[in-house]
């Protein structure tokens, strides 16, 4: 049976425990949010990952990893044509720019985040398609998934919590009257103090900021542990609360106050 | 007859049953009600689900029905249904277990989301001698200042009864304001 489904029945630490176990080879595409994942496995180990368009070349990994300056990276991708990523490779081990020990750690990172980023995606479409190789002209790692699957474990945990402490996105946030001063917040989370406002959803705050649904509760978790914020309902344009016309047989504002002194006056007598 | 309803939620045991049962003028009855493709959001087949449901006959026109959740985790997808066209909510808190705590601010926030309508948060047995104090569990529940986080004994018809009347000062002050 083909292995096919839904990250919202099968999880991807799940998947990768089942690709682990059964030493699969072939190519888990998945259907994210707003992009695509290829991550590819031989005998149940990781060789190589890719998601949507990002350029996840031999050069533009190095040069995340801080091993090729943005200058060289430059001139790679402007001069390298036609050169796959293991000719590259070689040509900057010879030239004493990096060794092969750098390569492989540095391709075995920027791969296990990928598959990390994977692991906040709770919903799409997932395949395997057991004739789907990596890319010839890619250098493929060897990497048990074993420590990835622990990972995804706790992040599984953490996201549960987390989904627990913050059930929707679709509430505000504001300050509470604790004073602000000497904070040292990361650069994400000023980001998200940048929008706080009542009328900001956090759902909204996250699109802005460009969070995923993960990190936005992360980070209001902390502040909200923190005392520095409180979620609250949205402001909308009407300022007033609005009586839901289901809540009462009658629309006549006079007769729902009735109605409910009634009930006072009714409880009052039990 | 016109009929309008309350919903009494919580984390499981935290005495929604006995809440209910000691205003209600009938046996809380566990009603099972069936539920639908049309409804249902994780589950495949159709299943049903138990839930206490009281009643308060006001007069020959008006009764109010007290609708309590199911406790399980599973299942909160009847929350939304049940919360459609309530008057207002209780959260019913066990003041003994703080470990039901986290859950029982998960489901507070969860219906704030579903409707904008006012809630008290009763702390149930206040009685026992390892009830949390009501400020502790203030902050625990991270309630704000304005929430009002009362103290009950669900076996207690009197205290019942002050839980649903401080509901109804709220649902009323919040229609004055809407003047």
């Amino acid at each position: 049976m083909a292995l096919r489904g839904n990250l919202r029945d099968f999880t991807i630490t799940q998947l990768l425990n089942l690709i682990n176990l059964a030493q699969k080879t072939g190519t888990l595409v998945v259907d994210g949010p707003s992009e695509q994942a290829h991550i590819s496995f031989r005998d149940g180990k990781l060789a190589y990952a890719k998601i949507g368009a990002e350029d996840n070349s031999l050069a533009a990994v190095l040069h995340k990893g801080n091993k090729l300056n943005a200058n060289q990276y430059r001139a790679i991708a402007e001069r390298s044509g036609q050169m796959t990523d293991k000719e590259l490779g070689l040509l900057l081990i010879n030239a004493g720019y990096v060794s092969q020990e750098d390569i492989l750690l540095n391709l075995q990172a920027y791969f296990t985040d990928v598959i990390r980023r994977l692991f906040t995606w709770v919903e799409g479409f997932f395949r395997f398609e057991n004739e789907m190789l990596p890319p010839d002209d890619r250098i493929n790692v060897k990497l048990d998934l074993e420590n990835l699957i622990i990972e995804g474990s706790r992040q599984l945990r953490e996201w549960e919590e987390l989904q627990d402490e913050i059930p929707s996105l679709d509430m505000a946030l504001k300050f509470t009257d604790r004073p602000m001063t000497n904070l040292n917040l990361s650069v994400e989370e000023w980001r998200v103090v940048k929008y706080i406002n009542p009328k900001n959803t956090m759902k909204q705050i996250a699109s802005a900021a460009k969070l995923g649904d993960m990190e936005i509760r992360r980070i209001v978790y902390g502040l909200i542990q923190a005392g520095l914020v409180e979620m609250v309902r949205p402001l909308s344009a009407h300022a007033v609360p609005q009586v839901n016309p289901k809540m009462f047989p009658t629309q006549d504002k006079e007769e729902q106050k009735t109605l409910i002194n009634k009930l006072i006056g009714r409880i009052q007598k039990l | 007859m016109q009929t309008v309803k309350m919903v009494v939620t919580g984390p499981f045991s935290a005495g929604k049953t006995q809440f209910i049962q000691s205003v209600s003028e009938i046996d809380v009855v566990a009603t099972e009600r069936k539920v639908s493709s049309a409804s249902e959001r994780s589950i495949k087949d159709a299943t049903t689900v138990a839930m206490d449901f009281g009643r308060i006959t006001v007069d020959e026109d008006l009764v109010l029905y007290l609708f309590g959740t199911p406790g399980q985790k599973r299942f909160d997808f009847m929350w939304e249904i049940l919360s459609e066209g309530m008057l207002g909510f209780i959260v019913m808190v066990d003041s003994t277990r703080p470990e039901t705590f986290r859950e029982a601010r998960s489901i507070l926030e969860t219906f704030r989301a579903y409707a904008p309508t006012p809630f008290v948060v009763a702390a149930n047995k206040q009685d026992k001698k390892d009830a949390w104090e009501l400020e502790d569990m203030r902050h625990a529940l991270r309630l704000d200042a304005k929430t009002k986080l009362l103290p009950c004994v669900a076996t207690n018809k009197t205290q019942v009864k002050q839980v649903l009347l401080e509901l109804l000062y709220s649902i009323l002050a919040e229609m004055e304001s809407g003047k």
